[in-house]
């Protein structure tokens, strides 16, 4: 059980109308309900005065309206919140999102180097990405991309020494202890093991972004066919 | 309604339109755009009575070339880029009327990076969630809604048509220092630098790289020394002032990344940014450390101005 004994939080200056909040010191995936319930707490207490919002593995940014708020109010709020922080139960924290992954060399080109350093079969590797639900510890470095965690000793794996110019949409990646889904085709210096078919990020849909900090995610692994059947693009 | 006004002959290296920026979408992963000189911005709206958040022409280092359609009021503030209507000098600063048929071309900086253009009543684009402030890299905003720059044959589009103003306002001129003073909240992570690093950051002077973008502008200079060279990424605002492990100061600006772990010195104010976005890369600047009561004060009171 997690207790509000582990929280000693810290407000820290983040320019002349911003604070960082510093719940945590390290990343674990406990945090992650204490993250959302302050932020569910901020967007309560500052409502109309709020300007953005940014949940990450261990702290919230908040951005506030000076022309609303001074920021000794603000701070202060922030204080009086923090004293009486609970735990929220955020139903969609604990459900849980898939992503069909297509794991193969062609989609994937850094497979064989995964599987030649750690001495894995393809379907090891596949048993390991896809065997517990990871979770979102933060969305950031281009629109809807999530970075999740924590992955076993099996599948760490530096990042690449030469970031790629361009890696596909769709893409799923590993560095050290995380992974990533790419929402738009990007440069990036992870490791790329397969693709999905699923649009992570769309500004036209309501939610535009697939994935949520806090969200539980689950990979799960399909055919080519499968890929293709579900508008997937194999070039 | 929707008015064309100006049509691009000529589309020089980069212009687009910003008003105020993106805002409420930064847990997303999207950016915040809008204005790199937020107060020759705001002028340049408040020179025509455009409310605040009206949609400006952003035009940086110069080389545009703008065809009237229209009779129109406008205001040109920011970076002095030697700009002519139909050959001739124009003043910058204070609201002048354009006729249709005369061409406004901007040459090259004379003065500062990034001059602003407005017309009475604004620039009218698409607006995606709430803003129409152009990202290149997320294809968002700007006069088509996917985040490019003008081009040519391009045509942008006014809001409504006004009757030309019988009264022009003028205001106070930008000054630009030879050494651009930027005024710096110190941050909690300033325990992470050397003693000396801290004092050589406020008290040496800063050269602007030529690694200078809508995203962040990196500084050279004596390279500081920091103890951690990278921490647990975290959201990061406007004005932030990180340091890589090279040691030279990056300062985050309106397209940065909403997250990042390197250690930061701390951050700019708003005011300060916008004077950073006039600096061309060679010139210098310096940090002078500011405390965030006190900046925050001056910019609510910078806000109300014009809110």
């Amino acid at each position: 059980m997690m207790k509000t004994a582990r929280l000693a939080p810290r407000i820290e200056h983040a320019g002349v109308d911003a604070w960082t909040v510093r719940l945590f010191d390290d990343i674990a995936e406990e945090n992650m309900p204490w993250i959302l319930s302050l932020v569910k707490g901020c967007e309560a207490l500052f409502s109309e005065a709020l300007i953005d919002i940014v949940p990450s593995y261990t702290t919230v940014w908040i951005q506030y309206n000076l022309t609303k708020l001074s920021s000794q109010v603000s701070r202060q709020m922030l204080v009086s919140l923090l004293q009486d922080l609970r735990l929220l139960d955020i139903s969609h924290a604990g459900s849980i999102k898939e992503i069909p992954v297509w794991y193969h060399s062609s989609v994937g080109p850094e497979l064989e180097r995964l599987q030649d350093a750690k001495g894995l079969s393809l379907g090891e590797v596949i048993a390991f990405h896809t065997e517990n639900p990871f979770r979102v510890f933060a969305l950031g470095f281009a629109p809807g991309f999530a970075f999740m965690g924590s992955l076993p000793d099996a599948l760490v794996l530096p990042r690449l020494s030469t970031p790629r110019q361009q890696v596909a949409v769709g893409s799923v990646a590993i560095a050290e202890r995380q992974t990533a889904a790419y929402p738009q085709a990007t440069p990036g210096g992870w490791n790329v093991i397969g693709r999905t078919p699923l649009r992570l990020f769309d500004p036209q849909r309501e939610a535009m972004s697939y994935l949520q900090v806090g969200d539980r995610v689950q990979f799960v692994s399909i055919t080519q066919q499968e890929f293709k059947r579900l508008g997937g693009d194999d070039r | 309604m929707s008015h064309p006004i100006f049509r691009v002959i000529q589309a020089g290296p980069l212009a687009q339109l910003q008003d105020a920026g993106r805002f409420g979408v930064r847990h997303l992963g999207l950016t915040q755009g809008g204005p790199m000189d937020l107060e020759s911005w705001a002028l340049a709206n408040q020179l025509l009575d455009n409310a605040w958040g009206c949609a400006v022409l952003e035009i940086t280092v110069g080389g545009l070339i703008l065809e009237c359609l229209e009779d129109v009021d406008c205001a040109m503030t920011g970076a002095d880029l030697g700009a002519t209507v139909d050959k001739s000098p124009i003043p910058l600063w204070q609201s002048l009327p354009l006729k249709k048929g005369q061409r406004l071309a901007f040459g090259s900086p004379k003065q500062g990076l990034r001059a602003y253009l407005a017309v009475k009543g604004g620039f009218d684009a698409p607006r995606f969630l709430e803003s129409c402030a152009s990202v290149q890299r997320e294809q968002l905003g700007g006069h088509k809604g996917d985040g490019s720059r003008l081009s040519r044959e391009d045509v942008l589009f006014a809001s409504t048509l006004f009757e030309s103003a019988s009264v022009h306002k003028k205001t106070q001129p930008r000054a630009f220092d030879q050494i651009t003073d930027l005024d710096l909240i110190p941050g909690a992570q300033v325990h992470l630098f050397s003693g000396r690093s801290l004092f050589q950051a406020f008290n040496h002077v800063w050269k602007v790289d030529l690694r200078a973008d809508r995203m962040g502008v990196r500084l050279t200079g004596n390279p500081l020394q920091v103890k951690l060279p990278s921490l647990i990424s975290e959201g990061i605002g406007l004005g932030a002032v990180q340091v890589p492990p090279d040691g030279c100061p990056i300062v985050l600006l309106n397209d940065r990344q909403t997250i990042g772990g390197y250690p930061k010195l701390g951050s700019l104010t708003p005011l300060a940014c916008a004077r950073l976005a006039q600096v061309q890369p060679g010139q210098s600047v310096r940090f002078r450390a500011c405390g965030q009561i006190a900046a925050s004060e001056a910019y609510a009171q910078f806000l109300s101005r014009f809110q």
